[in-house]
C-alpha cells in the first residue's frame, strides 16, 4: 500500500465524496418513491388489503292487484371464494369438494366465473343450505378464502300456480354476458329468465352494494374496513301486477294434473291479465339456486311441454272461436246484417266446387241447422252459414280483416317470446307456398271457420273478444299495472255489437257451451272444436276452446281457454265458465252435457 | 496497549444507534395481524447485539497487532468451515437450496459466510499491506486474488450469490485503497462487465472501444494487454452459456430486476409489495409497527431481506432519511479511521469493513425500491440474524481498535 499521506488524504477525499454522492442518490430515490409518487403506491397498498365483497340487492316483490305477494325474497346464503389464480380456485375448489358435496357443473362453473371476472370473489354456490353453511363454518380456518354470505334468495309462495307468468331468476349466463342488453351485470349475478322477472328485470334488479373487507396476504378476512366505502345494496322498488292470485290459484287448481293447455283471464276494459296459467305447469321454486338437472330433464323430455307456455307460446287451430273474426270482417263491410240469410240452408253440408263441406252437425246426428240468421248461426256454430259467408266476403277481404284484427300480431302482452300467431298477409300467400296453381278458393271455407292456415295464441283470442266485449278497442294485455294501451280494431254501430253479445250469449244460454251456463248472470263466448289431425283409436283428438265474458251485457272479465287435445269445445267452456263464476262469485248451474 | 481516553465514541454511538434502530424494526416486523414465528424474535436479536457489543469491547481492548496475528489462522479456519459447509451444511427454510448453515447434530450455528467477510477482509488487509508500492499490473495481484478468490469460489458453489458479491465489492475497495490506479480496476473489471453487456450486441461493442482506448493508453504488458481482450471476448461469447446454466430462480430473479411486473405473484411479487410498502409509506409512514403492507402479511421476508422496506412503509421518508444518514456517518467514521490509522494493516482493515457494509447496504436497500437485483443479502444492523449481527459488531470492535491506536484524537468528531 503506498502511505504516502498526500496518497491517503487524496484517495479519502474520494472515498467521502462517491460514499456521500452514493447515499444522496438513495435518498433522492426514495424521495422520489415515497414523496412524489406516495398516492400511487397508497393506492396500490388499498387495492392489495381491500376486497369488495359485492352484496347482492333484493330483487322487487311482485304482488297481485289486492297486495298478495307473488314473489318475495327470503334469507339465503351464497358461497365463494376470492382465488388468486385458477390454480388455487381447482385446488380450493378440490379440498371444498372433500368437506361438502360438490358436483363437476358447479366446479366447472366456477372456474368460467373466475376466468370471466378474476377481480370479483368467485360464487360457488348461489344457494347453500344451512348444513352446508355450518360445515364450512366449522372448517373456517382451513378455507381463509371462502366468503359465506347472507343473500337474498327468490320465494314464490305459490310456484307452481304462478310458474306461467311470473318466470324465476337464475344466473346470468355467458352468453348474457356477451350481449349488450345485459352490459354492466357480472358472472354469478342472478338475472330474471322467463315470465315478468325477466320482462321486468331492469325494474326489479335493484343496485347491488359492496363491502369492502381488509384482508391479508393469505385472503383471511382481517376486518371490516373503513364503512364509509361501503355501499348498501338498494332494493328494487316493487312490482304490482293486475294478477289476482285468488282467481289464479283457482285456475290452477282446476287445470290440476290431468288438463293440458292454457288459459287467460282479462279485464276487457283495461287489458289488465287477472289469470294467466299453462299446464301442466312446474315449480319455480325448485329453480332457485341452480336447476337441478334431474328436474330440468323431467321437464324437457315431458311430452306435454310444460316449457312451453301455452297461453303466449302454443300456436292452435282456433276452430269456431274464429267465426267471430268472419262475422265482424262480413258486419264491417256491410255484407251482411245479423239477420241476413245465406242462399244454401244447412242440411248437414255444403257443396263446392266437386267436394262437400260438411257442418259439425253432420258428425254428430247427420242433420242440419235449416234455413237460419247471422245470430242463429253463431249461436249454432254453423259452419255452412259460414262456409257461404267466407265466400261472400272474399278470400282477399276475409284475409285483410283477419290482419286487421290482429290475427297476425302479437299481443304485446308483457311477457318474453311471445309467438306471433300464424294467418296470412294476403291472397299472395297461398300463390308463394302452394304456387299459382296449386290451391283453390275452397281454402276461403276454412279459413271461415278457423281451420287452414291460422293458428292463434290463446292471449290473442282472449284479446279479440275483449274487444267484442267492449266496443270494438283491443286492449294490450297488462300483467304489470301501467297505462292501459287500447286499439280500436273495428267499428260496428252500437246495435250490431249488441247483436253480436246477445248471439254470443245464446251460444251459453241455447247453443253449443249450454253446459257454461250460469245462474244469475248472462254469460256470453264460443266454443270451438279444432281439428288437429292426430288420431287415437280412430278418433280424432281435438283442441278443445272456448273464449267468452260475462256478464255479457256489462262484461268484466274474458276468459279464453285452450285443452290441448281436449275434445269438444264444450269442455272448454266449463272450466272458462267455472273461473268466470269464481270470479264473479257467482255458482254456475250444474252442467248438462249437451252435443255440439 | 489499554488506552480507554481515547475511545471513538462517534463510532460506538453512530453503530450502538443503527442496532437500537435496527432491533425496533426487528421488532415492528413481528407485530403482524397474524402472529408468526417473528413476532419474538426481536429479543432474540437483542441477545446477539448483547453478545456483538461485548465482544467489540472485547476486541477494543485487545491490539490491532494481536488482530494482525490472529489473522492467518482465522483465515485458514475459516476456509475449512467453508469447505466443510460444501459437505455438511444445511439450508434455511426460505432457500433451502442453499448450504449456507453450519449446523451440528440439527442445531443451526450459524452462517459462516458472514464471519468469513470480516476474516477476508484482514487477511486481505494483511497482504496488501505487505507491499510498499501498490500494484501496478494485473500480474502482481495475484495473491491478493488468491486472497479473496478461494472464500469467493467456495460461497460461489454454496452456492450464495450475494454473499459472493460483497467479496468482490471488499476486493475492489481495499485495491482502490491500497492506491491501485483506477485504469487497472477498470481493466480487472472489464470481463464481467463484458460478462453482463454480451447481451446487447451494440452495448458490448462500444464497451470494447473503451477497453481498446484503455489498454492502449494504460499500456500494461503486452501479455496481460492480450490476455485481457481474450477474456473479454470469451466472457462475451460464454454469456449465454452461462445463463442457461443459472437455476431457475436466479434467472427470473434477473429477469424481475428489469421488469418486475413481468411475474407479479412470484419473483416479482417481493419487488413489488417492497415498494408498495414504501412508497405508500409517505413523508412521514402509517406510524411505528402500524404499516398495513407489512401487517396484512403482504411484505416478504419483512425481517430479513425486505427489513427496509419496513422502515420505509412505518417512518416514511424521514426514518428512511435517518437510517440513511446513521450509515452515512458510519462509513464516513470508517474512512476517517482509515485515514488516520497508524499503519497500512490497520488501514486497510478499516476501508475494507467499511467496503463490506457498503456493498450490503447499496445493494439491500437499493433492492427494497429495485434499484438492484434480488440478491438475498441482508441490512447490516437491521436484518434478523445472530452469526450477522455479530459479525458486523466484531467489525465495529475491530475498528474501535485501529481507531484507538490512530493518529490524533480517535473521540474526535471530524
Amino acid at each position: 500500500m503506498s502511505v504516502h499521506p498526500n496518497d491517503i488524504a487524496r484517495r479519502s477525499r474520494i472515498a467521502t465524496l462517491a460514499l456521500g454522492a452514493l447515499i444522496l442518490s438513495l435518498m433522492v430515490a426514495f424521495f422520489n418513491a415515497q414523496v412524489l409518487q406516495h398516492d400511487r403506491y397508497k393506492l396500490q397498498s388499498q387495492e392489495n388489503r381491500l376486497r369488495a365483497l359485492p352484496l347482492p340487492a333484493p330483487r322487487g316483490i311482485i304482488y297481485d292487484r289486492y297486495g298478495n305477494i307473488i314473489a318475495e325474497n327470503l334469507p339465503g346464503y351464497s358461497v365463494s371464494i376470492a382465488p388468486v389464480n385458477v390454480d388455487s380456485l381447482k385446488s380450493s375448489l378440490t379440498h371444498l369438494a372433500s368437506v361438502i358435496t360438490l358436483s363437476q357443473d358447479q366446479i366447472n362453473a366456477a372456474i368460467r366465473r373466475f376466468r370471466r371476472d378474476p377481480n370479483r370473489p368467485t360464487l360457488i354456490m348461489s344457494d347453500a343450505s344451512m348444513s352446508v353453511v355450518s360445515v364450512l363454518e366449522e372448517h373456517r380456518i382451513n378455507f381463509p378464502r371462502f366468503i359465506i354470505q347472507s343473500v337474498p334468495k327468490r320465494f314464490y309462495p305459490d310456484g307452481p300456480a304462478v310458474a306461467s307468468f311470473v318466470g324465476y331468476t337464475g344466473e346470468i349466463t355467458d352468453a348474457d354476458l356477451n350481449s349488450p342488453a345485459y352490459a354492466g351485470y357480472k358472472p354469478g349475478q342472478l338475472i330474471g329468465k322467463g315470465g315478468i322477472e325477466k320482462e321486468y328485470e331492469k325494474v326489479l334488479r335493484g343496485t347491488e352494494g359492496v363491502r369492502y373487507d381488509e384482508v391479508d396476504a393469505r385472503g383471511r378476512q382481517v376486518r371490516q374496513a373503513t364503512p364509509r366505502l361501503d355501499l348498501n345494496p338498494e332494493p328494487a322498488p316493487p312490482l304490482y301486477t293486475n294478477i289476482d292470485m285468488d282467481l289464479q290459484r283457482y285456475v290452477a287448481g282446476i287445470f290440476g294434473d290431468s288438463l293440458v293447455g292454457g288459459a287467460v283471464a282479462l279485464d276487457p276494459r283495461d287489458g289488465g291479465v287477472l289469470a294467466l296459467y299453462s299446464a301442466p305447469s312446474y315449480d319455480v321454486n325448485k329453480f332457485t339456486g341452480g336447476i337441478p338437472a334431474d328436474y330440468w330433464r323431467s321437464l324437457l323430455n315431458d311430452e306435454r311441454r310444460p316449457l312451453v307456455n301455452k297461453t303466449t307460446q302454443g300456436r292452435y287451430p282456433p276452430g269456431s272461436t274464429f267465426k267471430l273474426v268472419t262475422a265482424v270482417t262480413a258486419l264491417q263491410e256491410g255484407l251482411v246484417t245479423l239477420d241476413s240469410r245465406m242462399p244454401t240452408p244447412c242440411t248437414g253440408g255444403f257443396q263446392y266446387g266437386n267436394r262437400t263441406f260438411h257442418c259439425w252437425t253432420y258428425y254428430s246426428h247427420r242433420a242440419g241447422h235449416g234455413d237460419i240468421t247471422l245470430s242463429q248461426a253463431i249461436e249454432e256454430s254453423c259452419d255452412v252459414y259460414f262456409y257461404q259467408l267466407g265466400l261472400k266476403v272474399g278470400l282477399a277481404n276475409l284475409i285483410a280483416g283477419g290482419v286487421s284484427l290482429g290475427m297476425r300480431e302479437t299481443t304485446g302482452i308483457d311477457l318474453p317470446d311471445e309467438k306471433r300467431p300464424l294467418w296470412p298477409y294476403a291472397v299472395d300467400y297461398y300463390n308463394k307456398t302452394y304456387g299459382a296453381r296449386g290451391w283453390s278458393n275452397a281454402v276461403t271455407l276454412n279459413l271461415a271457420i278457423g281451420q287452414g292456415e291460422n293458428s292463434q295464441t290463446v292471449v290473442n283470442m282472449a284479446r279479440f273478444y275483449a274487444a267484442l266485449a267492449t266496443d270494438g278497442n283491443a286492449p294490450t294485455p297488462e300483467i304489470v299495472k301501467r297505462t292501459p294501451v287500447k286499439t280500436r280494431i273495428f267499428k260496428l254501430s252500437q246495435e250490431e255489437m249488441d247483436g253480436l253479445r246477445t248471439a254470443l250469449a245464446g251460444v251459453v244460454g241455447q247453443g253449443t257451451a249450454q253446459s257454461a251456463r250460469i245462474q244469475g248472470i248472462m254469460l256470453a263466448g264460443k266454443t270451438g272444436t279444432a281439428q288437429t289431425g292426430k288420431f287415437v283409436n280412430g278418433v280424432e283428438q281435438n283442441h278443445a276452446w272456448f273464449v267468452g265474458f260475462a256478464p255479457a251485457d256489462k262484461p268484466t272479465i274474458v276468459v279464453a281457454v285452450m285443452l290441448e287435445f281436449g275434445g269438444h269445445g264444450g269442455r272448454a267452456a266449463h272450466v272458462a265458465s267455472s273461473i268466470i263464476s269464481h270470479y264473479l262469485k257467482v255458482a254456475p248451474v250444474t252442467a248438462v252435457q249437451t252435443e255440439g | 496497549m489499554f488506552r480507554k481516553t481515547l475511545a471513538d465514541y462517534p463510532l460506538a454511538i453512530t453503530a450502538i444507534a443503527l442496532s437500537l434502530f435496527g432491533v425496533a424494526i426487528v421488532y415492528s416486523a413481528g407485530q403482524t395481524d397474524i402472529p408468526t414465528y417473528v413476532a419474538p424474535l426481536w429479543k432474540t436479536q437483542l441477545m446477539w447485539l448483547g453478545l456483538g457489543v461485548l465482544c467489540a469491547w472485547g476486541i477494543g481492548n485487545s491490539s490491532v497487532r494481536l488482530i494482525e496475528w490472529a489473522t492467518w489462522p482465522a483465515y485458514l479456519l475459516t476456509l475449512f468451515t467453508l469447505a466443510s459447509l460444501l459437505v455438511l451444511g444445511a439450508g434455511t427454510g426460505a432457500n433451502g437450496h442453499m448450504r449456507s448453515w453450519l449446523a451440528i447434530g440439527g442445531h443451526r450455528l450459524g452462517q459462516p459466510a458472514e464471519i468469513a467477510k470480516i476474516v477476508v477482509v484482514l487477511m486481505l488487509a494483511k497482504v496488501l499491506a505487505e507491499r510498499r508500492e501498490a500494484p501496478k499490473s494485473l500480474l502482481e495481484l495475484w495473491k491478493p486474488g488468491l486472497v479473496v478468490g478461494i472464500p469467493f469460489a467456495m460461497i460461489m458453489l454454496q452456492p450464495d450469490l450475494g454473499s459472493a458479491i460483497v467479496f468482490v465489492g471488499i476486493f475492489f475497495g481495499m485495491l482502490f485503497w491500497s492506491g491501485v490506479p483506477w485504469p487497472l480496476l477498470v481493466l480487472l473489471a472489464s470481463p464481467v462487465v463484458s460478462l453482463v453487456l454480451s447481451f446487447s450486441t451494440g452495448l458490448w461493442g462500444a464497451w470494447f472501444l473503451v477497453l481498446i482506448a484503455l489498454v492502449l493508453w494504460y499500456k500494461p504488458y503486452l501479455l496481460e494487454g492480450i490476455v485481457l481482450v481474450v477474456a473479454n471476448v470469451a466472457t462475451g461469447v460464454i454469456a449465454p452459456i452461462l445463463w442457461e446454466k443459472l437455476a431457475p430462480y436466479q434467472q427470473n430473479r434477473l429477469k424481475v430486476f428489469l421488469d418486475p411486473s413481468a411475474d407479479p405473484r412470484a419473483s416479482g411479487y417481493h419487488v413489488l409489495q417492497s415498494k408498495i410498502a414504501i412508497g405508500s409509506g409517505g413523508l412521514f409512514g402509517n406510524g411505528f409497527t402500524l404499516g398495513t403492507q407489512k401487517r396484512s402479511g403482504f411484505l416478504p421476508e419483512q425481517h430479513t431481506d425486505f427489513i427496509f422496506a419496513v422502515v420505509g412503509e412505518e417512518l416514511g421518508f424521514i426514518g428512511v432519511a435517518v437510517a440513511l444518514t446513521l450509515f452515512l456517518a458510519l462509513f464516513l467514521r470508517a474512512t476517517r479511521i482509515a485515514t488516520r490509522a497508524n499503519d497500512p494493516f490497520g488501514s486497510l482493515a478499516a476501508f475494507g469493513l467499511m467496503s463490506c457494509w457498503l456493498v450490503h447496504v447499496v445493494v439491500n436497500i437499493g433492492m427494497t425500491l429495485n434499484l438492484m437485483p434480488i440478491t438475498g443479502i441482508p441490512l447490516p444492523f437491521f436484518s434478523y440474524g445472530g452469526s450477522f449481527m455479530l459479525a458486523s459488531w466484531l467489525g465495529i470492535g475491530i475498528l474501535l481498535r485501529i481507531s484507538g491506536e490512530g493518529r490524533g484524537q480517535a473521540g474526535a468528531i471530524l
